[in-house]
């Protein structure tokens, strides 16, 4: 924030100068110069006390054994040690491990809303009905939408399993309340809720494909596969690659659907990073070892947007 | 026009799926006019024999006009000032030359990558240190400075045409005129767009309230939910009424703005 306030004010500054020196108006530069910070200053204001600081200020505490009921007076650095600790945390190397599964949800949801999208686009009428009708759990409170799923899925009475055992399977699954099926289901509802807005961008991506290149292909004798497989994927792989990495980094924000949900439940099978960080932060009160979490996330999310700007380069086609 | 028979076909078939997409959401609507009894029965009952609205009446009874009121609140002064901070700094960052513009636009930019909850524990004790904890307005100064508004904005501002801009400065406006009166209408479906996705995603906000509120009476209608399923236990025909009464105004909004939200997010390709 410094530089900025110091440049302001040095041109401030200036423009009196100016002002006294020449007794005219301020040049027009220095004007749309004030003008620019002025209308950036809000924005960097808020960043930089609700997210910069903070980020700091975790990475500090990250090295310290503060406990949050403990004054700060108490509080101890200890190098590496929150670290050190979280390499050895079964939970949360369990919570790690849950995020990778997590992290399978995403390409489904794209195979499953790519094929939506090739047959919305020309295979049907009434296409902007259906585009509504999968984005509806994209705009739903997960909240509601977590409650929802707790009724549906309930082992004993719950529809799904009725329906199950109609249909004959006598032992359907727990689902929520089974720590071996509880991540499935998690991972059920995150695909659910994420079908509409790849679809929506699948959908853009499609209607951008030059017509002559299917032409062409037309002339050559090329079928609907051929045109598919040679066509249409490379041509959609920018939006591929960039649905993937968002829907990782998201996949890793997930905290709301699991903690309405599951609880992290049962028995920490769906717990996730976030998950646990707040479990530490806001139950054990753990503020530096929360703090170490955090860091550790941040420097996941930065390898895997690391990666995105190598892996465009390497297997994009434009 | 010619009816296309295979086109037919795979609309109807198209429209089974859909149907069966939504049904968590059928059941939900369903589950919410029956009496506590009907709710589990199998084969499942999709449409009461008696429509019981009080189940509607029970759960309004409650504080929920009060939640409403409060998430009406709190989301539009949000949106508010959240497209306003975005659409300036989107402004400034585009059409505005000064020094150092492009590396302060990277620093914000940068931020988006840090997930909310990697900074809850410094921002809870900044939040206890300013007294924002436990407010409204903390709330709303949480979802007020968006770097995905500014970045999506920008992109916008961006595609302006200089001479617009010029030819108002040679009429004598100043900046804040020229952003008002000529800039903020060339972009405002764009500024449309982020207001709806804004509000969307502050009327959801789970997280927000769930860390930073701790009185009842200032809960939002995500919070007094999920401690309404909690508290309402066994009742979960109330319960479905509770989240009916949740999710139907968002789905208004949508469906009346659907033509901006899905261009939208098509254009941008943004995620809340």
């Amino acid at each position: 924030m410094d530089p900025v306030i110091e440049k302001k004010t040095s041109y401030v500054g200036s423009a009196i100068e100016s002002k006294h020196r020449k007794k005219s108006k301020l040049t027009m530069k220095t004007r749309e110069s004030l003008a620019g910070y002025l209308f950036i200053a809000p924005m960097l204001l808020g960043t930089t006390i609700l997210v910069i600081l903070p980020i700091i200020a975790a990475f500090i505490m990250s090295f310290t054994d503060w406990v949050f009921i403990r004054g700060v007076s108490d509080l101890n650095f200890v190098g590496l040690e929150n670290y050190k600790t979280l390499a050895n945390d079964d939970l949360f190397i369990k919570s790690v491990q849950n995020n990778i599964w997590l992290i399978l949800a995403v390409p489904l949801t794209m195979a499953v809303s790519l094929v939506l999208a090739i047959i919305i686009n020309k295979h049907v009428y009434f296409s902007a009905f259906f585009k509504v009708v999968y984005f509806i759990p994209y705009i739903s409170s997960i909240v509601a939408i977590a409650i929802v799923y707790q009724l549906l899925f309930h082992p004993s009475y719950g529809p799904v399993n009725e329906f199950l055992m109609a249909l004959g399977i006598n032992d359907p699954p727990r689902w929520l309340a089974d720590s071996s099926w509880a991540l499935v289901s998690v991972i059920i509802i995150s695909i659910w809720t994420s079908i509409g807005f790849n679809l929506i961008i699948y959908l853009a991506a499609i209607q951008n494909i030059p017509r002559d290149l299917y032409e062409a292909a037309n002339m050559d004798g090329a079928g609907t596969w051929a045109k598919f497989r040679f066509i249409t994927l490379p041509m959609l792989s920018p939006t591929t690659f960039f649905l993937l990495i968002t829907g990782i980094i998201y996949s890793f924000k997930a905290f709301e659907l699991i903690v309405v949900l599951t609880g992290g439940g049962p028995s920490y099978s769906t717990s996730v990073i976030v998950y646990y960080l707040y479990e530490q932060a806001f139950e054990s009160l753990r503020s530096g070892y929360a703090s170490a979490i955090s860091i550790v996330l941040l420097l996941i999310l930065l390898v895997i947007t690391a990666l995105q700007w190598l892996g465009q380069k390497k297997w994009v086609n434009y | 026009m010619k009816i296309n028979v295979s086109k037919l076909m795979i609309t109807l078939f198209m429209i089974v799926v859909g149907i069966v997409f939504l049904l968590p959401f059928i059941w939900m609507i369903s589950a919410s006019l029956k009496p506590e009894s009907e709710v589990f029965t199998y084969p499942i009952k999709w449409i009461p024999d008696v429509w019981r609205w009080e189940n509607y009446a029970t759960v309004w009874s409650r504080d929920f006009p009060l939640y409403y009121w409060n998430s009406i609140k709190v989301t539009v002064i949000t949106t508010v000032i959240s497209t306003t901070v975005s659409a300036m700094a989107a402004y400034g960052f585009s059409k505005l030359e000064f020094r150092g513009r492009n590396a302060l636009f990277i620093v914000v930019l940068a931020t988006f990558m840090i997930p909310a909850q990697a900074i809850l524990v410094p921002q809870f004790l900044l939040y206890m240190y300013l007294d924002l904890f436990d407010t409204h307005l903390g709330l709303i100064l949480l979802n007020s400075f968006s770097v995905l508004g500014t970045f999506m904005l920008r992109q916008f501002f961006v595609g302006i045409h200089d001479d617009y801009i010029a030819s108002a400065k040679i009429d004598g406006a100043n900046q804040f005129t020229i952003f008002r009166k000529v800039a903020v209408p060339l972009v405002l479906p764009a500024i449309s767009t982020y207001a709806i996705l804004r509000f969307i995603w502050t009327w959801n906000d789970y997280q927000g309230p769930l860390i930073f509120l701790r009185s009842d009476e200032l809960s939002t209608i995500p919070l007094a939910i999920s401690r309404f399923a909690t508290e309402s236990g066994q009742l979960f025909s109330l319960t479905m009424a509770g989240t009916v009464s949740a999710i139907l105004p968002l789905i208004i909004i949508f469906l009346i703005g659907q033509k901006y939200v899905i261009e939208g997010i098509a254009m941008g390709g943004v995620k809340g």
